[in-house]
């Protein structure tokens, strides 16, 4: 049971990881709250929805356009609903809330409240250890280590990388020095959409399309931003995994209450707040970074 | 002379005015009021069914009420019940008062049936129920005649039937396993969504598997109905070692897990209720991994009556999907018009007397109401159906040989070949 646990753990922390890491490099960058992020994540997957089932294209190609409208419609996002907002935190808050709200009604409008489904690039499942796994699964499991990677190279050895990372240590002095802060903001928001538009892609053929499903990704990666640290993106990588063995544990010990996997990422969320509301990794709300 | 012409032109006026009000008047059509959630696969049902069936008969002059025939409008009240309650009771407020609906067929979700069902009472409003199955809906009618004998549930049939049939579908599984793979003791997992309508299939199942069905449980899991990953649950139900996974499914969890079940090739039989996998789209959904599911279910191209096959047909011709259960508001309309027809006329009252005397044969079967206005079930009556999907087809496999009842164009329930493979290698 313990090699269950492991990788069903391991496979549900990486999409989560992709998801949160996005999110938390644009809180710490651009102090941006974008909860609108898991419905961009939600775009991509129907974007391959309609690419691959409905024009019968390639799925590969699919992805790939995918990706790019929907970094192109999270920078259109960033521009008209959060930037000339960007100083009122609370209206940035309610702002990208409502821009999620429209993507869930406009999918609705158009695709109605049909449970649509994407073929896996890959069919068949391994055993590991006595545990199947969907290939599926593994590919994502890989594609999403390898984004993670990349990223983690993109932060730490590029000229870009530094400026954002330096911009997420404090936005002030970065400013001060020179730096093109919005410049920066619009690439982080590119970088951060195009990690949800990653993990749509990965996400789409393993779960089921439908106009609410950026709600429970958007409230594990929340539960996982907190847990890790506002803003920290060792934090995300770090809380994703946590919680993805916490929803592995809760199904393997306790079945009768496999429902309560949102609750426990929820609990863990509260918890946190209330005793070190800086999570693991991160500060605390009022300590200016 | 002049004054004359224009006495004669004003009386042709008036008389050409006579007669266009009455021809006006015996066009009014009756109004029938369809509710559910437009935007939602179930809402669409309702409404494809009842167009159909408005059409046919149209078609064919409209409803004789008395000496007049009287064509049907269908008003259109998406009631979003899906996402609001308070949604749905406005939508039946205005169907009632500003669209003065004549009659009301559909609704889905009890919650907001139970509601949309006391509007119509208080409006003295026919109220043909396609969709919702709590039991409550129709006791309401022995507890309270007086106020609510306008309400009648038509399909599908009530959660009690729902879960005999159930526990058919699985003691028809379980015996087939005993018997092609040998095995002494089934083992069932029981997978229910965690929602309040399946919780007593679930305790019913923990009690009656073992004490009566002569099987084991081997454990139970709750997803959630909107669970978007079952992958643990089906590594869990692996390891219990069950030979079927008996489902109680409403939601998009259904789908999820289906999708899942069937790429791991987990070896065991899904069996039970899972209503995602009555669409036609499921199929393309789970891409093909849906395979061998049994689900209960209300239409399949079976002469369960004469009017089945051709009812199916069309509906798939026409909207490129098999009708789930919500169609059946098709099923509703015929059976109005009948009671309208021997009543002679629309008032309420009359109609649902005769509404009590129904016995029709319709797609569904053979529609009688008990005391209660609910369908009354059983051999011989509306039975439900079970049907698995097999390579892409959905074939019906119940009722066959079940008490003296097989509808032509059954075929025998068949294991999945993984499943099979997998316990007589063990």
């Amino acid at each position: 049971m313990l090699v269950d646990m492991l990788i069903d753990g391991l496979i549900k922390g990486s999409v989560y990881a992709l998801l949160a890491i996005g999110f938390s490099l644009v809180l710490g960058v651009a102090r941006i709250i974008n909860i609108a992020h898991t419905a961009l994540y939600m775009t991509s997957a129907y974007m391959i929805y309609v690419g691959t089932k409905l024009l019968g294209l390639p799925a590969i190609l699919c992805m790939l356009v995918a990706i790019a409208l929907t970094i192109l419609l999270g920078l259109l996002v960033y521009n008209f609903f959060i930037r000339p907002i960007q100083e009122h935190e609370a209206a940035m808050l309610i702002s990208t809330i409502a821009v999620g709200m429209m993507l869930q009604e406009v999918f609705l409008m158009i695709f109605g409240g049909h449970y649509l489904g994407v073929e896996p690039l890959v069919r068949g499942y391994t055993t590991i250890l006595g545990v199947k796994v969907t290939n599926q699964h593994l590919l994502a499991l890989g594609l999403a280590l390898i984004v993670l990677v990349s990223v983690r190279l993109f932060l730490m050895k590029t000229r870009t990388g530094l400026a954002i990372r330096s911009t997420a240590n404090d936005r002030e002095v970065a400013n001060l020095m020179g730096m093109n802060v919005t410049g920066v903001a619009f690439v982080t928001m590119a970088v951060s959409v195009g990690l949800a538009s990653i993990a749509g892609a990965i996400v789409a053929p393993l779960v089921t399309v439908e106009p609410t499903m950026w709600m429970h990704p958007l409230i594990m990666m929340l539960a996982i931003v907190v847990l890790g640290g506002l803003g920290s993106i060792e934090g995300s990588f770090v809380g994703a995994y946590i919680l993805g063995f916490a929803e592995s544990l809760v199904v393997f010990m306790v079945p009768m209450g496999s429902f309560l996997k949102d609750s426990v990422a929820l609990t863990i969320m509260i918890l946190v707040l209330l005793v070190r509301p800086e999570g693991l990794f991160g500060v605390s709300f009022e300590e200016e970074r | 002379m002049k004054s004359c012409k224009i006495i004669v032109v004003l009386m042709a006026g008036l008389a050409l005015s006579w007669g266009l009000f009455l021809s006006t008047a015996a066009a009014k059509p009756i109004k029938i009021g369809v509710l559910g959630p437009m935007s939602f696969t179930q809402g669409e049902g309702h409404w494809n069914g009842a167009t159909m069936a408005a059409e046919e008969v149209n078609a064919a002059g409209g409803i004789q009420v008395g000496k007049e025939k009287r064509e049907i409008e269908l008003v259109k009240v998406d009631t979003n019940e899906f996402l609001s309650i308070p949604d749905a009771t406005n939508a039946v407020e205005m169907a009632v008062s500003r669209h003065k609906v004549d009659f009301l067929v559909g609704g889905f979700r009890t919650e907001a049936v139970l509601v949309m069902q006391d509007i119509a009472m208080e409006s003295k409003t026919v109220f043909i129920g396609c969709g919702a199955a709590h039991p409550q809906l129709c006791t309401r009618v022995l507890d309270d005649y007086d106020t609510y004998k306008y309400w009648f549930r038509l399909t599908p049939i009530n959660s009690s039937y729902l879960g005999k049939v159930d526990f058919i579908l699985l003691g028809t599984a379980g015996a087939i396993i005993k018997k092609e793979l040998g095995v002494e003791k089934v083992k069932v997992a029981i997978v229910a969504e965690k929602a309040a309508w399946a919780d007593p299939i679930v305790a019913a199942a923990q009690k009656i598997i073992p004490e009566k069905m002569g099987m084991e449980v081997a454990g139970v899991w709750r997803p959630s109905p909107v669970a978007t990953d079952c992958s643990a649950e089906l590594s869990a139900i692996q390891r219990a070692g069950a030979h079927i996974v008996f489902t109680t499914f409403s939601s998009s969890v259904g789908l999820t897990f289906a999708k899942q079940m069937g790429e791991l090739k987990v070896p065991a039989a899904p069996v039970g209720i899972n209503v995602e996998s009555q669409k036609s789209g499921f199929w393309e959904a789970t891409n093909g991994a849906g395979n061998y599911v049994l689900t209960i279910n209300t239409y399949n191209p079976v002469k369960i009556s004469e009017f089945t096959i051709p009812f199916v047909e069309d509906y798939r011709k026409r909207y490129g999907e098999m009708p789930n259960y919500t169609a059946g508001t098709h099923d509703a309309i015929k059976i109005l018009q009948v009671a309208i027809e021997k009543a002679g006329t629309i008032n309420s009252d009359e109609v649902v007397k005769m509404l009590e005397a129904t016995d029709l044969n319709t797609a569904a079967g053979r529609v009688v109401f008990d005391k209660s206005h609910d369908v009354t079930w059983g051999p011989n009556y509306v039975t439900a159906l079970g049907t698995q999907w097999r390579d892409g087809e959905m074939k019906c496999v119940w009722p066959y040989n079940w008490e003296g009842v097989t509808y032509e164009g059954s075929v025998p329930y068949k294991l999945p070949p993984w499943m099979v493979e997998y316990w007589k290698n063990k």
